[in-house]
Order: C-alpha cells, then sequence, then structure tokens
C-alpha cells in the first residue's frame, strides 16, 4: 500500500501512523451532552466501501493527512493535508 | 565566555567501497525556518538578503555556500549560513542537533536503494530536490546535490547507526561486485 502525501509524493505505508477515523477532527463543545462525547470518543462506523480515517506521515513531512478509502477495493480516492494549503508552498509563494 | 572546541558527530574518515565513497560534512549553521501563519511575505523578505526564496516542496535552493532545503510544510533548514534577521518565522538553530554526511560516486542510488523506501534514481529525483523519509528506520533529510551525489543529513545522536548502516551496504554492495566480474 502507498499514500500519495500532498507534500511529499508517493510513499510507503511503512512511513505512516494509522490513527483512526476522521471522527477526531470533529471534536465535539466542551459543553455537548454526554452522548455527542460519547459518540466522538467510542462509537465508529464499520463500513464496507469508502472510509475516511487520519493517517500521520510519521517518517516524511510531520502532516496530519485525510485518506478517503475503499475497504472493499483498497482504492485510495484523496489524500488532503488536515492542516490545509501550505502558506511557503506551490501556488503561494510562485 | 569559555572557548568551546567543536567536535564531529562522529570519528569516521572517508571511506570508499565499491562505487560509492562516504564523507562526513561540515555544513556550517543549520536553522529550522517555520513560517508564521501569514508569515510567507515577510520570511521572503528575509531570505531576499541572502539571494534564496523559500522553496517549494521537495526543493532546495543555493547560493554561493548557503543553501535552503524544504523539510515540511512551511519550513526549510538554512544551511552553510546565519539566519538573517527576519520577520514572519520562527528561527532555531539546529546545529548541533544535525550530522551531515556526503555520499558520492557512480553507486550511489544502489547504496540508497537498500535503505530508503523513495524512487532515488534520476528521473525520479533529480539534483536539487529534497526528500524528508527514513534512513532505514532514522529520521533522514536527503538532498541530490548532482547526479552521482546526495547529502544526508540525520540527527547527530543517530550518526554513527547511519554511517554503519550506509558503509554495510557499500560493503555487500562490493563484494557483490567482485562475484560478477
Ligand atoms: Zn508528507
Amino acid at each position: 500500500m502507498r499514500l500519495t502525501c500532498p507534500l511529499c509524493g508517493s510513499r510507503d505505508r511503512r512511513e505512516f501512523y494509522y490513527y483512526g477515523a476522521d471522527t477526531y477532527l470533529n471534536r465535539p463543545a466542551p459543553d455537548a451532552p454526554m452522548a455527542a462525547w460519547d459518540d466522538y470518543l467510542h462509537l465508529r462506523d464499520n463500513p464496507a466501501g469508502v472510509t475516511r480515517d487520519l493517517w500521520y506521515h510519521e517518517q516524511g513531512c510531520a502532516q496530519w493527512l485525510k485518506v478517503t478509502r475503499n475497504t472493499v477495493t483498497h482504492e485510495i480516492s484523496a489524500v488532503e493535508l488536515v492542516a490545509g494549503p501550505a502558506a511557503g508552498g506551490k501556488g503561494a509563494s510562485e | 565566555m569559555p572557548e568551546l572546541i567543536a567536535k564531529s558527530a562522529i570519528d569516521a574518515g572517508p571511506v570508499t567501497k565499491g562505487g560509492a565513497s562516504l564523507a562526513l560534512m561540515e555544513p556550517g549553521p543549520i536553522s529550522s525556518i517555520a513560517l508564521y501563519a501569514h508569515g510567507a511575505e515577510a520570511g521572503a523578505k528575509g531570505l531576499e538578503t541572502l539571494g534564496l526564496s523559500f522553496p517549494a516542496p521537495g526543493q532546495s535552493q543555493e547560493n554561493g555556500a548557503a543553501r535552503i532545503l524544504w523539510t515540511g510544510r512551511d519550513q526549510a533548514f538554512l544551511i552553510g549560513a546565519e539566519a538573517p534577521a527576519m520577520e514572519g518565522a520562527a528561527i532555531t538553530d539546529q546545529s548541533d542537533g544535525w550530522a551531515a554526511f556526503s555520499l558520492s560516486g557512480a553507486g550511489v542510488e544502489d547504496v540508497l536503494s537498500r535503505l530508503v523506501a523513495v524512487d532515488v534514481r534520476l528521473s525520479a529525483f533529480a539534483p536539487g530536490q529534497v526528500v524528508r523519509t527514513g534512513l532505514n528506520h532514522m529520521p533522514m533529510i536527503l538532498r541530490r546535490a548532482s547526479a552521482e551525489a546526495f547529502e544526508i543529513y540525520t540527527f547527530r545522536s543517530m550518526a554513527r547507526s547511519a554511517w554503519h548502516e550506509l558503509e554495510e551496504v557499500m560493503g555487500q554492495l562490493a563484494a557483490r561486485g567482485t562475484l560478477k566480474s
């Protein structure tokens, strides 16, 4: 398996750390009901098909990545930076 | 202030095995330049004084002894020159944190291919390009200086392991070479 990091290009899976569903990006408000926190911390879908999860490019650019992939076909359809486009990167400074 | 004696990361002389030579480099000062949000413009002004600009991902620039290597999102390492006074970025002196090796010769790609999981062939990795990846399991910044020369930057605390790994592979490839002929 390879992931195409938006900054580093195509890299071997061993360079990445898998974190889990991208649910972690949607943190409830501090005063949200307990059910929302329970959902956020513990409840995950287990889809046969398209799923989105977080990977960390540990042995590369050290960025968190949002990966859209298919658990049935193993196709990876998108890899995006969680942090958004870089200010000094391509398109910004050129 | 006391006069401190600078020591190299490891006590290792240049070594040539097969088609590759490994040597310690003395790259000079190393500064991390991490752009603040919206700091690109101010950062560019500071780098201009060295005749450099902030490199695009995976790229580097050179002006005399000064080099700037892309090392991450909105981060670059300025090497071989003191960091200029500049706005728009956090500047951290990293000089003592890194060991630098040069790996050169016709066999460089063969050596790196055994330790690095990115495509190091000239067709995929041009002179001036930079990758941040692993040297086996050690973090590394790898820059191609020319067709037959790479610069390897790794944590100073791992310098001995990195040197060992590289020299081992050079020896293995040299041994393999003698079998062929
Ligand atoms: Zn990356």
